[in-house]
């Protein structure tokens, strides 16, 4: 099993969402997060008063798969969430050495 | 005087109006700072209602309109928790020279020494122990804001009646240009100073943290501001409709003056500048409103809020946090106001042929008014300096005051906990 995850730009979630629902993943997690990376930060001004906004807004998303599924799922967020603009985040994978659904107790791709 | 229903309807709206504003005044001031002491930055106003509303009915209507002490204050046990200011001796309401109960006047009266110690908070936003706060109403509405109430509208030093008048130009303050305005402004800048900087002022951003209630808070100031100016006329008459009209005018035309400014220098027409002009054209507008025209309303404004559009990057360049700009904005448009009236009053100004009498007469009485309220503001700031002090810990500030020092959070995080006790008895 792999835990792919995705940081990715907020706009891009909904297309995001439709493409992995069209490759048959039935479930994500999605959260805000804040960061940067090349796209550095942005200013605000507030009163004539110029603050630099470092982070910036990304969102989150987690998608539990099975081994096989890994690399198409990663394809199907790049393709979804590319803009071609700095900015547009970061794909990537890790083992997991288990999962456990809690309604069932079931583990492993069962519980995927 | 005969009871006159019309206008004494009118007054009690603009008193409701008035006490109003300084709610307005929470939501202005708690959406300009940061969410961990917002309900600090807000019952730091609510406070403010509390103490002066109750000094008031006690000592401060007799101290701003009771017996002459000197042209500087009304003796406060003349008409201490109001006795004889309401019943005339048969046990009738007394009523005004518009008609209007004077009772009726307390009332309005009240709520402009309450929104005027208010609109001090914004300069020392986040970090003072609310204990030194309360005390510090008390003291200052005392101390600063009858005394100067009875100068220039209780027949004092700074009315018509008091030594500043030249020629047939008197001081002129409609609503509080000098009074309010001026007098809160230097005070804020006093205590910015006594007080001292937030850790981080200049270095960490310090952005508001909810600009829709800083427009609410606008919206709800500009509303208010319709009974200080135009009941100000203290009657429903000709003279009202012209202090609500000349106040909107000003208004609207200080929100382009400071958008402009700001376009040009900082690249955008922000929605805090936006609000900020309404705040500096009604501030600008207040002495003035029952002097000038329409058009003279529109000069007065967009001076206004381009002027206070520069004035409030000051602070960064002198070094001193007045977190809120109180001082870019009530100091500086409440001067301009109050001397811009020698400039444009239709019957005594330099633009309309009056001479320089006014101009002067105006200058005159905005340099007293900011010497005394800077002299007594100092001398409260640092005795309860010694005696309570004003900061928080460090910590405190850094953590967020609202905690700390009310044991509150204005927003829910994720949290978890349980209920402890319901009712602690």
């Amino acid at each position: 099993m792999k835990l792919v995850t995705g940081v990715i730009q907020p706009h891009r979630l909904d297309d995001v969402k439709s493409a992995l629902e069209a490759a048959g993943i039935r479930g994500m997690t999605v959260s805000e997060a804040s960061g940067y990376g090349r796209q550095k930060g942005h200013t605000e001004v507030y009163r004539g008063a110029e603050y630099t906004v470092d982070l910036v807004p990304k969102v989150r998303i987690e998608v539990l798969v099975g081994d096989a599924d890994a690399p198409s799922v990663v394809d199907v967020v790049v393709n979804a969430a590319q803009t071609g603009k700095i900015g547009d985040g970061k794909v990537w994978t890790v083992p997991v050495d288990d999962v456990a659904r809690v309604r069932t107790g079931e583990h492993g791709d069962a519980a995927l | 005087m005969e009871l006159d229903t019309g206008a004494t309807a009118w007054m009690l709206t603009s008193a409701s109006l008035v006490l109003l504003m300084t709610p307005g005044l929470a939501l202005f001031y708690g959406g300009m700072v940061r969410g961990k002491s917002v309900l600090n930055m807000m019952m730091m106003s609510f406070g403010a209602i509390a103490v002066t509303g109750v000094i008031y009915v006690l000592w401060g209507w007799s101290m701003s309109y009771g017996a002459d002490v000197g042209g500087i204050l009304g003796n406060p046990f003349d008409q201490f928790a109001l006795q004889g200011a309401i019943y005339d001796e048969a046990g009738e309401f007394l009523i005004d020279d518009f008609g209007v109960p004077a009772i009726v006047g307390v009332g309005f009266q009240a709520t402009f020494a309450i929104i005027t110690v208010a609109l001090i908070s914004g300069a020392i936003a986040d970090r003072v122990k609310f204990g030194t706060w309360m005390v510090f109403v008390a003291l200052w509405v005392t101390f600063a804001y009858f005394p100067m109430a009875h100068m220039v509208w209780g027949g004092g030093l700074l009315s018509g009646d008091g030594p500043f008048v030249i020629g047939d130009a008197a001081p002129i303050d409609f609503a509080g240009g000098t009074v309010v305005h001026i007098n809160a402004g230097a005070a804020a800048l006093v205590l910015a100073l006594v007080v001292g900087k937030r850790k981080g002022f200049g270095t960490e951003p310090m952005r508001p943290h909810n600009l829709t209630l800083v427009m609410l808070g606008a919206a709800l100031l500009w509303f208010g501001w319709f009974g200080f100016n135009g009941g100000s006329a203290f009657t429903a008459d000709g003279f009202a409709g012209l202090a609500w009209v000349n106040t909107t005018a000003a208004t609207a035309a200080a929100v382009l003056g400071w958008l402009v400014v700001e376009k040009l220098r900082d690249g955008s027409a922000t929605s805090l500048g936006a609000a900020s002009g309404i705040v500096a054209g009604l501030v600008a507008i207040t002495p003035a409103a029952g002097s000038v025209s329409p058009l003279g309303s529109l000069a007065i404004g967009v001076i206004a809020g381009g002027l206070s559009a520069w004035a409030v990057g000051l602070k960064f360049k002198l070094g001193f946090d007045d977190s809120l700009d109180v001082v870019g904005i009530h100091l500086v448009a409440g001067l301009w106001g109050t001397v811009s009236i020698g400039l444009l009053a239709t019957e005594t100004g330099l633009l309309y042929g009056g001479g320089i009498n006014q101009l002067a007469v105006q200058a005159i009485i905005a340099v007293v008014a900011i010497a005394f309220a800077a002299i007594v503001t100092y001398i409260l700031a640092i005795i309860l300096k010694a005696v309570m002090g004003w900061r928080v810990s460090e910590e405190v500030e850094v953590n967020g005051i609202d905690l700390a020092v009310h044991g509150e959070s204005a927003y829910e995080g994720l949290q978890s906990g349980s209920v402890i006790k319901e009712v602690r008895a």
